[in-house]
């Protein structure tokens, strides 16, 4: 698999380019969310605001009132926990469009607990007029400048950073309110998010080549939760669903499927990996996703749970899958 | 009260007083009707928020309804028909200024000035926290001459920030006027606001703040001192002018005050009694008046029939 490095640094240039109308708004962390070549070729459109986000949520506000549009750029946590009440009152309320991309989703930086966004689906999720989006690969990353900056309205992107694998083609880019169906199947339906997703595929290929048919479904938008795919592949699991992500698994993915299944009354099992109601802390990315049962193999352990069989497999099997580019299964049916 | 002398020229200064004693009067009335109301809040901010507008500001004519229209609903998408209270600030164009109210808990005293000018009729105020209505008590982005939704004290002033750097880059020659109590001042976010305003010179912002020393649970002395805040201020890099706040000629100190890099604070000193003397009684909780039995009512009643008879002569 393609591993593509600082997507968003470059791709933000470019696609801004004809676009004066956006601005980008940096408290004080302006290489650490890839904004500094932007800061650096359209020095007139980049505003530094200092570590003060509350102040930094409320101005981008006051600016998007007036015809700009702020794409603010820090980690997530000072987003949605420092200036919730901004976020909400200066911009959700009036429903403005702020492009607000959060970085250090879940467990992905050493920094601990203060820097990790273990939370911000759930939180952002609730606040009325605001569309949630999370990136899982380079050519979500990619592609997903257009369709946030389509939205009437206020848009947290829950945004990686640095290196990134390519696990969809550049021509099927990501579309608002659409998942990827990456694997058809119907004993267990998988829901997997952001990182998950490249991980969930470690146990998906493994599974596979010992007879187990995996409905796989990746998702990148958390709100509006409206895509038809989504029930349509919960109607299809046998022995129940399963959702990953990175992402306490109250209020987020998880939560989303479980809110679609009770609406219509389908009674299946749901499996919640994600953090288990807990604040993680600092260290790698691989140690924190199997302490806290984010890897593969978790993947593997709640599957045999689900179908009550056990499958042999091993720590090796999963980290010796080479993984390909996954093409969406869907597109051909779409036509 | 609140009929503006037809045919005669009054100088701005009389016409600022007049507006001024109107609110007074109009918020009295209201609160001796009602039991209850922002009263102090109208004798602070009365000649402020009528200097503002007789004078300094430079508004459009109203685009409201005289009689504010019902709640239509939160702004959403696909809501074009969503109606702001800036209506009443007159129209968006590039020459005319902005005006930013920021504690919304004095919405009473800014509806009442808005029938003073002639921006609303007197049945407006009549709908004040009314069920439907869009009069509320502590006003949103839909009641009367709101720009903001700021009823979380100390936000205003950032969004008036990012008003004024889009105004400042689309070259506009409007200002942006932002009122303030001196509460906000115990806000972390108003002095985040004051250092962004200065480090990216956004000289077309001009803060009225009401200090009148009160907030909510008291003196401000005894829930959170604030001062000096007039150094404060000066050293977060803006301009200060400290004015005695009923003084409509010094309150003008900004109108023709040339811009030189820097946000302009005036620091209007205040009295919360102001022009209703009988509030003294109540201190040092000044914050909202609910009168404690009838004869208090009937006290306060009688006060507002002096001061409508002297008005009147």
């Amino acid at each position: 698999m393609e591993i593509c490095s600082k997507i968003h640094s470059k791709n933000l240039v470019k696609w801004a380019k004809d676009k004066p109308e956006v601005f980008v708004l940096s408290a004080d962390l302006t290489s650490s969310t890839e904004v500094d070549l932007f800061r650096d070729t359209y020095p007139d459109r980049f505003l530094s605001m200092g570590m003060a986000e509350q102040n930094m949520m409320s101005f981008a506000g006051g600016m998007a009132r007036e015809g700009l549009f702020p794409f603010v750029h820090t980690f997530g946590v000072f987003i949605y926990r420092r200036a919730l009440d901004q976020v909400s009152m200066s911009i959700a309320y009036p429903n403005l469009p702020v492009r607000m991309f959060g970085f250090l989703p879940g467990i992905m930086t050493p920094g601990g607990a203060t820097h990790q966004a273990i939370d911000d689906i759930a939180i952002m999720r609730t606040l009325p007029n605001m569309t949630v989006l999370e990136v899982g690969d380079a050519t979500e990353v990619e592609t997903i400048l257009a369709p946030a900056h389509a939205v009437d309205g206020p848009v947290y992107v829950r945004m990686l950073r640095g290196d990134l694998p390519r696990i969809f083609p550049k021509k099927e880019p990501f579309v608002l309110n659409k998942a990827r169906l990456i694997k058809k199947g119907k004993d267990v339906t998988l829901f997997s998010s952001g990182i998950c997703t490249e991980e969930a595929l470690r146990a998906t290929e493994v599974l596979a080549r010992r007879g187990v048919e995996i409905e796989h479904v990746h998702v990148s938008t958390l709100k509006p939760f409206s895509d038809p795919q989504i029930l349509a592949s919960i109607e299809k699991a046998s022995h129940g669903v399963i959702t990953m992500e990175n992402h306490t698994i109250l209020g987020g993915l998880g939560t989303c499927v479980s809110e679609v299944m009770t609406r219509v009354g389908m009674n299946k099992k749901l499996v919640k990996l994600g953090l288990k109601d807990t604040y993680a802390h600092g260290a790698s990315r691989n140690y924190l996703m199997r302490e806290y049962g984010l890897d593969a193999m978790a993947l593997v352990v709640s599957i045999e749970q689900l179908m009550g069989k056990t499958f042999k497999i091993k720590e090796e099997d999963l980290s010796s899958v080479r993984l390909e580019m996954v093409h969406s299964e869907s597109k051909a049916e779409a036509l | 009260m609140g009929n503006r002398k037809q045919g005669t020229k009054n100088t701005w200064q009389e016409q600022a007083k007049n507006t001024a004693r109107g609110v007074r009067l109009r918020v009295l009335d209201h609160t001796v009707k009602n039991n209850g109301g922002y009263l102090s809040q109208a004798c602070s901010a009365a000649e402020i928020l009528s200097v503002l507008y007789e004078h300094v500001m430079c508004l459009g004519p109203s685009e409201g309804a005289m009689v504010p229209v019902p709640f239509a609903g939160v702004p959403r998408q696909g809501m074009p028909q969503y109606q702001t209270g800036a209506l009443y600030n007159g129209p968006k164009n590039p020459e005319y200024d902005r005006f930013i109210m920021s504690p919304v808990h004095y919405a009473l005293v800014l509806y009442a000035l808005l029938v003073e000018v002639g921006r609303m009729a007197e049945e407006g105020l009549e709908l004040f926290n009314q069920d439907g209505s869009t009069v509320e008590m502590i006003g949103a982005e839909h009641s009367p001459g709101h720009e903001v939704t700021a009823g979380s004290l100390g936000q205003a002033l950032s969004q008036a920030g990012g008003i004024a750097y889009a105004r400042k880059r689309k070259k506009e020659k409007g200002r942006v006027w932002v009122f303030m109590s001196d509460g906000e001042f115990q806000s972390g976010q108003t002095w985040e606001a004051l250092q962004a305003l200065s480090f990216h010179k956004l000289d077309n912002i001009g803060i009225y703040v009401d200090v009148n020393s009160q907030q909510c649970d008291g003196a401000m002395v005894d829930v959170m001192n604030v001062e000096p805040l007039e150094h404060r201020i000066k050293f977060f890099g803006a301009r200060v002018h400290r004015v005695n706040g009923h003084d409509v000629d010094a309150l003008s100190c900004l109108k023709d005050e040339k811009p030189d890099g820097r946000p302009q604070v005036v620091l209007a000193i205040t009295n919360p009694c102001q022009g209703i003397s009988l509030l003294e009684k109540r201190r040092p909780k000044l914050h909202y008046v609910r009168f404690k039995d009838e004869n208090e009512q009937k006290e306060y009643k009688n006060y507002l029939n002096q001061m409508q008879n002297s008005t009147d002569t």
